[in-house]
């Protein structure tokens, strides 16, 4: 343990440039898929969070179950779809960082939009029946919730992106792990593992640690920041 | 107002990066080898292919699976080449037409490890002999169990040994579905014999109590062969800096570069490129 | 503003949790000025409110505004709650102004009348959660006057404020009013009924019991009902004097 340890150190005090580059990888794909699933989940959570529509029980349980997505399946399903003999073959995205990107953003869009629907819903109750008074459409609302609810909101892609970041089976099967091009932290830590150099993996993995308590820190700082200005 | 303003930059950061990801691809010539875990884990990959890469200006991007999920890459169109040892699967793979032809590149052996105190009294010269002993003393033995070249070999070793593994199989043998170095990994934690290629063995480093208990005999060489995917089957194939990289490898440069590799002064991988019928 | 009016209630029911919260509500609001509507507790005062912004549908009857469809009354609501977003106080009352297709200039000049005209221009880039009550409830009635609403509801918009407040926001229902705005007014707060409205409306049990010029109605109720409220009797007990 104490090896991993003084090897994590040496790994980034050392600012060795592979782990550079797998780190930056990482962080890319998981923010980008990240993103992506905001642009889609949180519109999406919001609008179900203030709609009265029939239906919409079984919807919200859908998504809610859609949480805990088995990211090997995803990995496969996306695999499938993406591999020259499939339907989405021509594109040529297998074992390419886009893969990685958009099996993530499937499995943290529902996560996003079942968090943001509870967030917006707990906002609607607070300020839905002044918005309503406002005639403000069904969109208007929900972009002005969703804006009032962004602290919170914060948590949520916050959490999309532990989820991401922190994800292997997904990864591994779209990407390859291909040294240098689809090599992220997590199928770096799982070949280190596969090879034996267990302090090796466990540096790997102090590092990656350390990442995503640097993005929680951050956006931590920024949120109690602008909590302080907005109340 | 401060809402759309933030969505539109969302929009365009993710925009612009999703393009950015796929041009910085296409950028440069690049192809997809398909190949092993052994080939990977072992590090050859990180010594042959800068040479190849210096020379010809190829980028190469190794996916490694076991040889079965290997071939499957290649049979989907995945991959431009496979690089993989399992012989009678390579050879189908053509026979279906999915690559116009193999080529050997080189060979490695693989080895029995066990426990260094050897309780089943495996050690020797003799695989077919080593493998009656484990199966006698119902010692517990770790397969790889994933359709690998290595796993294929243990297979065959197992029937060549005069052994019908589905009627003595046990609680003693454990298909644990992963790779090499897992297997090993596997192995060393519960004192278990198995059988394992040389190379992943050199560059495997959390090795415990286990040791080479069988070397040296012939019907442990494990030849790896290289194919081209076939071009006709799948357009996309990049055939010509695909087919550069067979020839690199079975040239006299590619050739003397398997031949350099080693770990601890002790040489991996023997040049077979032309010398048919190695196996 | 053109006076929307008379607003006509007629026959309004509604029931809510197994409970009939208004009952055959009937009444006919004049097209100026400030209407109070009072009653005890639970008398349907803020769904009577409600109904009439449309923020409920009755089960049955309908509430008319003169001859013009409903859908044409620009109306404005001021919960007892401020219910602000959090952002700035200028984005606050743009928000009330983001269905009306504004150009970017004329956005800008309206919300900072409206702002001027409550007196928080000057914190128009603070944070709206951030400004004590009064401002608070000053600045949900700029949101609401920045509409210029032919209709203006409010419900108990002074229940949380301290008398200084209180004031402030009366004197602002005041200059709405005179501006063209009819009001209604839902409030526990008889001295600030004295010195608003001009008309009382009295609620009881979800049907409207009495409706009148303020100065009479607080004076000399005639419903039993209205002179149990007013007498600060508890409604269970006017019923039993009356059985």
């Amino acid at each position: 343990m104490w090896d991993a340890l003084s090897a994590a150190l040496r790994l980034v005090l050392r600012l060795d440039g592979d782990v550079l580059a797998i780190a930056g990888l990482s962080l890319r794909v998981s923010l980008l898929a990240v993103a992506c699933g905001t642009l889609v989940g949180v519109p999406l959570g919001a609008l179900l969070a203030i709609s009265r529509m029939p239906g919409r029980g079984v919807l919200v349980a859908v998504l809610n179950g859609l949480m805990g997505l088995p990211a090997v399946v995803v990995g496969l399903v996306v695999y499938l779809l993406l591999s020259r003999s499939g339907p989405l073959g021509a594109a040529g995205l297998l074992f390419t960082p886009t893969a990685m990107v958009i099996a993530q953003t499937i499995l943290v869009t529902p996560l996003i939009a079942a968090l943001t629907r509870q967030v917006v819903e707990d906002a609607d109750r607070e300020l839905g029946e002044q918005l309503r008074s406002m005639r403000l459409g069904r969109w208007r609302r929900a972009r002005a919730l969703a804006f009032d609810a962004r602290f919170s909101l914060a948590v949520v892609l916050l959490a999309a992106f532990g989820r991401a970041v922190s994800e292997v089976g997904a990864v591994l099967v779209v990407g390859g792990n291909v040294a240098g091009h689809t090599r992220t932290m997590t199928t770096a830590i799982s070949l280190e593992t596969q090879k034996g150099d267990l302090p090796l993996a466990l540096a790997l993995g102090l590092v990656l640690i350390g990442i995503v308590l640097a993005v929680n820190a951050a956006a931590s700082l920024l949120r109690h920041h602008a909590m302080r200005v907005y109340g | 107002m401060d809402v759309l303003r933030r969505r539109v930059l969302i929009l365009a950061a993710c925009a612009a990066a999703l393009l950015a990801a796929p041009a910085a691809a296409e950028g440069d010539r690049s192809i997809t080898v398909a190949s092993t875990t052994s080939t990977e884990q072992s590090g050859l990959f990180g010594h042959l292919l800068p040479r190849f890469t210096a020379r010809t200006g190829i980028a190469v991007k190794v996916v490694a699976l076991g040889t079965g999920q290997a071939l499957d890459v290649g049979r989907r169109g995945d991959a431009d080449v496979v690089f993989v040892h399992d012989r009678a699967a390579e050879e189908s793979f053509v026979r279906e037409g999915f690559a116009t032809g193999r080529q050997d590149v080189m060979y490695n052996d693989f080895v029995v490890i066990g426990p260094r105190d050897d309780p089943a009294r495996a050690r020797g010269a003799d695989v077919l002999e080593a493998l009656r002993r484990i199966a006698a003393a119902r010692a517990p033995f770790v397969s790889r169990g994933d359709r690998s070249g290595t796993h294929g070999a243990e297979l065959r070793s197992w029937a060549e040994a005069g052994l019908d593994l589905a009627a003595i199989r046990g609680e003693w043998y454990r298909e644990i579905g992963q790779g090499m170095g897992p297997a090993l990994n596997t192995a060393s934690a519960t004192n278990a014999y198995l059988l394992a290629d040389r190379g992943t063995w050199l560059s495997f480093k959390n090795r415990g109590e286990l040791a080479i208990l069988v070397e040296g005999d012939r019907r442990l060489f494990n030849p790896y062969g290289v194919m081209l995917v076939n071009p006709a089957r799948h357009p996309h194939v990049k055939a010509r800096d695909g087919q550069a990289f067979v020839d690199w490898l079975v040239s006299p440069e590619g050739q003397g570069a398997v031949s350099e590799y080693r770990i601890g002064g002790e040489q991996l991988f023997f040049p077979s490129a032309g010398a048919a019928g190695r196996s | 503003m053109s006076p929307a009016l008379p607003i006509r209630i007629e026959g309004v029911s509604l029931r809510a949790d197994g409970r009939a919260v208004l009952d055959g509500l009937s009444a006919s609001i004049g097209s100026a000025g400030i209407t109070a509507v009072i009653g005890p507790n639970g008398a349907g005062k803020s769904v009577t409110l409600r109904v009439i912004d449309g923020l409920l549908v009755p089960d049955s009857g309908r509430v008319r505004f003169g001859s013009r469809p409903g859908a044409e009354i620009r109306r404005a609501f001021v919960f007892q709650k401020p219910g602000l977003i959090r952002s700035s106080v200028a984005d606050n009352v743009a928000l009330a102004l983001a269905g009306a297709r504004l150009g970017r200039a004329e956005m800008r000049d309206r919300v900072a009348e409206a702002l001027r005209r409550v007196g928080l221009l000057s914190r128009a880039r603070d944070a709206a959660r951030k400004l004590s009550g009064g401002e608070q409830q000053r600045l949900a009635l700029a949101r609401a006057a920045v509409t210029e609403p032919d209709l203006l509801l409010l419900d108990e918009p002074t229940a949380h404020l301290d008398p200084a407040a209180t004031e402030e926001i009366e004197a602002l229902v005041l200059d709405l009013s005179r501006g063209g705005a009819k009001v209604i007014l839902v409030s526990h707060n008889l001295g600030q009924v004295g010195r608003l409205a001009e008309d009382v409306l009295v609620l009881a049990a979800g049907r409207a019991v009495e409706h009148g010029p303020a100065a009479r109605i607080l004076a000399q109720p005639r419903s039993p009902e209205a002179r149990a409220y007013l007498a600060g009797e508890l409604p269970w007990m006017s019923c039993a004097a009356a059985s």
